[in-house]
């Protein structure tokens, strides 16, 4: 597959590229790649893409809050905004985000040489983009998505909310789904079926186990908001009455579809970054995880518990005592498993030699303020609490101390520790300390006062408030944070961008961690590894280099750690510098179809809006055309051989 | 969105890693654990589907209704035609849902299932000489393509007796925009139908392929083998629609 030739041994890998395996570049080789690698770069980028569109969307909305009366913009582009700040926060920065970890670390962590089915896995990432442009665009021509990101019907359907805007959300979302469906399908399998000889279940990675876990959720959560995406269609296009109260239909059907989704979605968005914390306190600490079997089933009890739970969205709604007593029960015990995970990683950083890295910083940040956001949403799980507090911005502080402070910034931890390993050369300690700080700082100057301003009444997804109500200091002060916030993001994309080049070359295991992945070349070759490794413990590297640290485990195998000798560091030289077809491991073809497999499916659908700018047969044209070449660039997919 | 859900599945199909034998974690092959993961999320689909149905039986404000009998001009309801009152002959509308012709459908549906196990069962055995003096049955028990066939044309003829009721339905004045029962019970049939379609194309295209270069061989069986799990699994949940929709009243 590769055929450039190789450089020579000790020349310095050229920043962004691989060295090792003399892989093609330009843009060809990114649109027909089937490299997990690659991929897992594809989504880091594009998902850090709309997180800076989501985060001037949110900008907006802050400028406009600022002062009372504020006169930023107007009542339909508030609308807008806030509901494309939260649909792009969830779908397209926070989950493709987890993705980009997902591709890039799954098949390392288990000793794999790729996912197990590397053209799906392309397919996925294209219909995530396709969707995510999909959705996006609108908003250039006043038409975007306006009924807020859980899109609640009736108000959704076409009486409240004629024109387009619903339409690019509902059938933006449906696309996205697809994607998210067909990357899970992939990760489970590679997970079950592709871990290295002796990477036991109970042995692989932290991150990879709650990887493993939020695909359950996926598969399992997905199809209900598909079937309520489809009731909401079907109703806008079709006319069919599911949301039509004046035929009968429930106002809460939709609410329970959407929050029997809804609420497993929030564990599929904290739980890779749980992950990636896991991996970076240990690292940092100098110690293996604490109570790794307990941080295993607590994840698992989180999955299982998050599915008994999505009703104490919708006490307000009144479902009675017997439903309010069970979800408040089932939310208040949902806490305790993530109260463990929260002393686990106390007791992993106990004792240890830690060591304050910009990852470290962002790791630490997560459980601080993630239990900040756990202990408000334990206090909402209460009804009558919960009455008091529910669509205020009490609510906002509480989701946003658990997304920006929970899964952001363990996603950003995880950008930091993982960038050597991507590229090959350190991000700047010296900006990504500016960048934690400034996001610190500004994130608890943005989402702490909003509590305050809850209390004091002050209603979620207003566009302006009146004077006199004790809100002005609160929102004045939660601006200036957003302000903050907003310098750090522009360091760290800065940091993003520059280390590439300039960054300090980081060896294979770039901060003494202890996991596979850390065991081969930064940025690891093509076929990731030259030779399978046998795992015979947790910390494998730790075994090999560290034997202290392991000794006395009981999780550690009887005998000394045997990563195959090939794979302790510093790998040998003649083997770091062979592509693939030297080393006779056989890659998977590169390929266009899985990118035109998804367009085609994604234009498929947009056919759909034709119907509602009365152009029935330019509809009925586009979408037939467009499945006809769906089917036929699947059919080319599918009869092409892999490898 | 059906079909979409559907290739999902699909794709795993020609994926993995074709005639390299790779180590693997479990020893199953890599495709049969996606599409067991595949039917996993559909379980969720068809639940929803099932529920909304049955959270909407009898809110419909207007008929036809599914088990009753129902009048055009005003809203009585009555279970048997005798109790409906004050309702001229003209404006009488038929309970909708006719289950001595969907048993026939169903009672299709379940033998096809039957024919695919045989269909299994005969790549599986390919290339076993047959007994001496083996009959016509035993002949046809070895053949693939008959037995792939066969599940097709079941599939198809389940499929042509859904259009017919579909067709009669909206003669008898419900579309899905009707009522709420309309709604529901168009959107999960139509899904259903929507799954055994997939599945029938998917049958055909295995008998395309048997009749092209014979389907034989570890690799082949594992083909019929997910395609076999997805029609038993279409299968299985026409079994809830059926005792769900149809005979519980």
């Amino acid at each position: 597959m590769a055929t450039t030739a190789a450089p020579a041994p000790g020349q310095t890998p050229t920043a962004g590229g691989s060295y090792a395996a003399g892989e093609q570049t330009g843009i060809w080789s990114w649109l027909a790649t089937v490299d997990h690698k690659r991929i897992g770069t594809l989504y880091l980028w594009t998902a850090l893409s709309f997180f800076i569109v989501g985060g001037i969307e949110a900008f907006i909305i802050r400028l406009q809050l600022m002062r009372p009366n504020g006169q930023v913009v107007s009542a339909e582009v508030y609308n807008q905004l806030f509901t494309m700040h939260g649909t792009t926060m969830v779908f397209l920065v926070i989950m493709p985000l987890s993705a980009a970890f997902f591709n890039y670390l799954i098949p390392l962590q288990i000793g794999a040489r790729d996912v197990a089915f590397p053209r799906l896995n392309a397919f996925s990432y294209w219909v995530y983009l396709f969707g995510g442009v999909f959705m996006t665009i609108p908003i250039f021509f006043g038409a975007a998505p306006n009924g807020g990101w859980f899109g609640y019907a009736p108000l959704t359907t076409m009486q409240f909310s004629g024109g387009l805007n619903i339409d690019f959300w509902v059938i933006g979302l449906q696309i996205l789904g697809i994607s998210s469906l067909a990357a899970a399908f992939n990760f489970i399998t590679t997970i079950i079926n592709m871990r290295a000889p002796g990477m036991t279940l109970m042995r692989m990675p932290i991150f990879t186990w709650m990887s493993f876990i939020v695909q359950f959720l996926l598969i399992l959560a997905f199809p209900a908001i598909t079937i309520a995406l489809v009731f909401l269609q079907f109703d806008r296009f079709f006319g069919t009455q599911f949301y039509e109260i004046a035929a009968g239909a429930d106002p809460l059907l939709w609410q329970h579809l959407f929050w029997v989704f809804g609420h497993p979605e929030v564990y599929i968005l904290i739980l890779p970054a749980f992950g990636l914390a896991s991996e970076i306190l240990p690292t940092f600490s100098k110690k293996p995880l604490f109570g790794y079997n307990v941080m295993v089933y607590s994840g698992i009890m989180i999955g299982f518990l998050g599915f008994g739970v999505w009703a104490h969205h919708m006490f307000a709604v009144g479902m009675g005592a017997t439903a309010d007593t069970i979800f408040s029960m089932a939310t208040m015990l949902i806490g305790i498993p993530t109260g463990v995970k929260i002393f686990n990683w106390i007791a992993t950083m106990w004792g240890g030699q830690i060591r304050f890295t910009v990852a470290m910083k962002f790791a630490i940040a997560l459980v601080a303020l993630f239990t900040i956001g756990g202990i408000s949403g334990v206090m909402h799980s209460s009804p009558p609490t919960d009455l008091q507090q529910t669509d205020t911005y009490f609510i906002v502080a509480h989701f946003h101390y658990v997304l920006f402070g929970g899964s952001i910034m363990g996603i950003m931890g995880g950008i930091y520790f993982y960038y050597p390993k991507m590229t090959g050369r350190y991000m700047s300690e010296k900006i990504g300390n500016w960048h934690f700080w400034l996001f610190f700082i500004g994130m608890n100057l943005t989402f702490f006062p909003m509590h305050f301003s809850g209390m004091l009444g002050m209603p979620r997804r207003i566009y302006s408030y009146d004077v006199g109500q004790g809100w002005e200091t609160f929102n004045f002060q939660s601006t200036i944070g957003v302000m903050i916030q907003g310098l750090g993001l522009i360091l760290f994309v800065y940091n993003f961008l520059k280390s590439k080049k300039t960054g300090a070359v980081a060896p294979g295991d770039a901060w003494g961690a202890g996991t596979l992945e850390w065991s081969i070349p930064s940025p690891p070759p093509e076929y990731n590894f030259a030779q399978l490794p046998v795992v015979t413990s947790r910390y494998p590297l730790w075994d090999l280099k560290h034997p202290e640290m392991t000794a006395g485990l009981a999780h550690s195998g009887p005998d000394a750690m045997t990563v195959t000798d090939s794979h302790a560091t510093p790998m040998h030289e003649e083997t770091e510098y062979k592509n693939a077809a030297d080393l006779g491991i056989p890659m998977p073809f590169p390929t266009i179809k899985p990118l035109f497999t998804a367009l085609f499916l994604v234009l498929m659908f947009s056919g759909l809006l034709f119907i509602h700018l009365d152009l029935f047969p330019v509809a009925l044209t586009i979408m037939i055309g467009c499945a006809a070449a769906f089917v036929g660039s699947l059919y080319g997919w599918l009869t092409s051989p892999l490898e | 969105m059906a079909t979409a859900v559907a290739t999902a599945g699909h794709d795993s199909h020609a994926e993995g890693h074709g005639e390299h034998v790779h180590h693997t974690s479990t020893g199953l092959e890599n495709r049969k654990i996606a599409v067991w993961a595949f039917i996993g999320s559909e379980c969720m689909l068809f639940a929803s589907l099932i529920s909304t149905y049955l959270i909407y039986k009898g809110r419909s404000r207007v008929g036809p209704w599914p088990h009753e009998w129902g009048c055009k001009t005003s809203a009585a309801v009555a279970k048997t035609r005798e109790l409906l009152q004050g309702c001229s002959p003209a404006d009488v509308m038929k309970p909708i849902l006719d289950i001595p012709v969907t048993s026939q459908s169903t009672f299709v549906l379940l033998m096809s299932s039957l024919a695919m196990v045989l269909a299994l069962a005969a790549v599986e055995t390919k290339g076993t000489p047959l007994p001496a003096g083996a009959g016509w049955w035993d002949r046809c028990l070895a053949s693939s393509k008959f037995w792939l066939m066969a599940t097709a044309v079941m599939g198809a003829t389940f499929l042509g007796y859904q259009s017919y009721e579909f067709t009669s339905f909206v003669h008898e004045g419900l579309t899905i925009k009707t009522n709420l029962f309309g709604s529901s019970f168009f959107t999960l049939t139509g899904f259903h139908g929507a799954h055994v379609t997939a599945g029938v194309l998917w049958l055909l295209t295995l008998f395309a392929i048997d009749v092209k270069r014979g389907l034989k061989g570890k690799t082949d069986v594992l083909l019929v083998d997910i395609c076999a799990l997805y029609w038993h699994f279409v299968d299985v949940v026409w079994i809830a629609i059926f005792t769900l929709i149809y005979l519980i009243q």
